[in-house]
């Protein structure tokens, strides 16, 4: 669209009505925010609430200053995000290969599908006594356990997505002469790209509740480890602020997600 | 004229867990080189697995099937063969150029010349403009057209298509139909078109084949002559509405 394109009256009153409604919610997303912080606060300064159990937003924000001056909340933050990207990508690579070879054999596909019905309803966690056996208590026990949560999902989405190609694509490139590594190539990966995206939304949240999850179980670091071990000596402080902390780590990497999903689904309409 | 295509007493038998179905009995039929065939016959009478024979994608139970004097199934012959469906099926995440470009990719003939003659039917037939668009930016029309031109772009010698403007509107339908019509018999292609609407057929065709109900056989064979030059042309002929009403009965 050009520049110099001339709109007409309604045209500006339309967009600047957009723009107002925009600025609305925007202010009102805040102003809750701001309310509830507000509210909190004040009754906690009145003695309403009792601090020892809420906490407040000014002791939140005191704790983790004092954190980070002992440069000990980067080294917990470092830790848990260390422990999620990790289990993210393999729970997510692996995932995403295992659904590729389930797509290839249907054979392989209906062998194993009740292993994957099984998996996938078992509350992982149950197996958190096995992998400490197994792998210890340190990082890589949570690695473990964010990968067992995620990659499930991981591979009945894409395998889903997978199986979901056209038929009528599948016999177009058939008739063309293609073998089936370039129906996989040419049609399959790239018409599951949407697929794949939303599958990586989900792995991103899974991920977070493995690592968390992990660091409950066992651990002597991380986000989780500081929420269990201010949650055992009833230091509330500790608690919301690592809570907090934690929010707004796995909101970022949500959005860089949502992000690349913005950057590589520019032009075309799926 | 030379036989471009034949079959010679072709059945076909479907395998499914509850029964076997008798799909084709002893059909036998050809069509000459440049030649436009139309198969026509009631729904579910198994005219599209006609075109998944001549493809090679399923092979017959017993019978022949020969192209340029080849058995098919035999003579691991290699029938270069264009086919286009009811949808496009163009591949929204390409580009109109790189779709064009598909066919040549997965033969692996991919090479400037190829690409330069398949960007020579997009200029030729009006679509050069749109090389770097996405299908989703295209009108139905236009992306019908953009399908036959993917199919032309390897130089097939035989045209399938399966009722290729069924998912069109019906204004688009005759515009394309037209379009398509000229596109091939300029390129000079043999084509078998499948289609259950039999106006579509007559105004086409050189060659009709009726086919009866499953197991399909051909039932009687038409040769249309209107001789009015396109398919808009040929609606417009006096004799298309006794040949409509002919193919018609055939078909009840």
């Amino acid at each position: 669209m050009t520049k110099e394109k001339k709109y007409s009256k309604e045209h500006i009153l339309f967009l600047k009505r957009e723009r107002r409604e925009t600025i609305i919610i925007w202010v009102a997303r805040f102003a809750i925010l701001g309310l509830l912080l507000a509210l909190w606060e004040i009754l906690a300064n009145l003695g309403k609430i009792d601090i020892f159990i809420t906490s407040s937003p000014s002791r939140i924000l005191k704790t983790t200053i004092s954190l980070l001056e002992e440069n000990n909340l980067t080294y917990h933050m470092g830790v848990t995000l260390y422990e999620t990207i990790m289990g993210f990508i393999i729970a997510v690579g692996l995932g995403y290969i295992i659904a590729l070879a389930l797509w290839w054999s249907e054979r392989l596909r209906k062998v194993l599908e009740p292993y994957v019905v099984v998996l996938n309803s078992l509350p992982k966690i149950a197996l958190g006594p096995i992998i400490i056996v197994w792998c210890g208590s340190g990082s890589k026990a949570i690695i473990f356990m964010a990968v067992l949560i995620g990659i499930i999902v991981a591979i009945i989405t894409m395998l889903n997505g997978f199986l979901a190609t056209d038929k009528d694509k599948i016999l177009l490139l058939k008739a063309m002469g293609a073998n089936k590594f370039q129906i996989l190539t040419k049609l399959v990966i790239p018409g599951s790209f949407p697929t794949l995206i939303s599958m990586l939304k989900i792995s991103v949240g899974l991920s977070w509740v493995g690592s968390i999850m992990g660091e409950y179980l066992v651990s002597r670091a991380g986000l989780g480890y500081l929420i269990v071990y201010g949650g055992q000596v009833f230091k509330l402080d500790l608690v919301m602020s690592a809570t907090i902390i934690l929010c707004i780590l796995a909101t970022m990497m949500y959005l860089i997600i949502a992000l690349l999903e913005k950057l590589l689904i520019k032009n075309t309409n799926y | 004229m030379n036989k471009q295509l034949e079959f010679i007493n072709v059945s076909l038998t479907y395998q499914t867990k509850k029964d076997e179905i008798k799909a084709i009995e002893k059909l036998s039929f050809n069509c000459n080189q440049g030649e436009f065939l139309s198969i026509i016959g009631p729904s579910g009478c198994g005219k599209t697995s006609i075109l998944s024979l001549i493809a090679g994608l399923i092979t017959p139970s017993s019978g022949k099937i020969i192209i340029n004097g080849k058995d098919i199934n035999k003579d691991n012959a290699k029938i270069e063969l264009g086919y286009m469906l009811q949808k496009d099926q163009l591949f929204p995440w390409r580009t109109i150029e790189k779709n064009v470009f598909l066919p040549l990719e997965i033969k692996g003939i991919n090479t400037k010349e190829n690409k330069e003659y398949a960007l020579h039917l997009l200029e030729k037939y009006g679509l050069i403009d749109f090389r770097k668009n996405y299908p989703s930016e295209l009108s139905g029309g236009m992306r019908q057209r953009v399908a036959l031109i993917r199919t032309l772009a390897y130089k097939p010698q035989l045209l399938l298509l399966d009722e290729p403007f069924s998912a069109l509107d019906s204004q688009t339908r005759l515009s394309v139909c037209d379009d398509v019509y000229s596109i091939i018999k300029l390129e000079k292609k043999t084509a078998i078109l499948v289609t259950h609407d039999i106006s579509e057929a007559i105004s086409m065709s050189d060659k009709i084949i009726v086919l009866s109900h499953r197991p399909a056989q051909v039932k009687s064979i038409f040769r249309p002559n209107l001789n009015g030059g396109s398919p808009l042309r040929n609606r417009e002929s006096k004799d298309f509405g006794i040949l409509f009403e002919k193919v018609w009965k055939e078909l009840i």
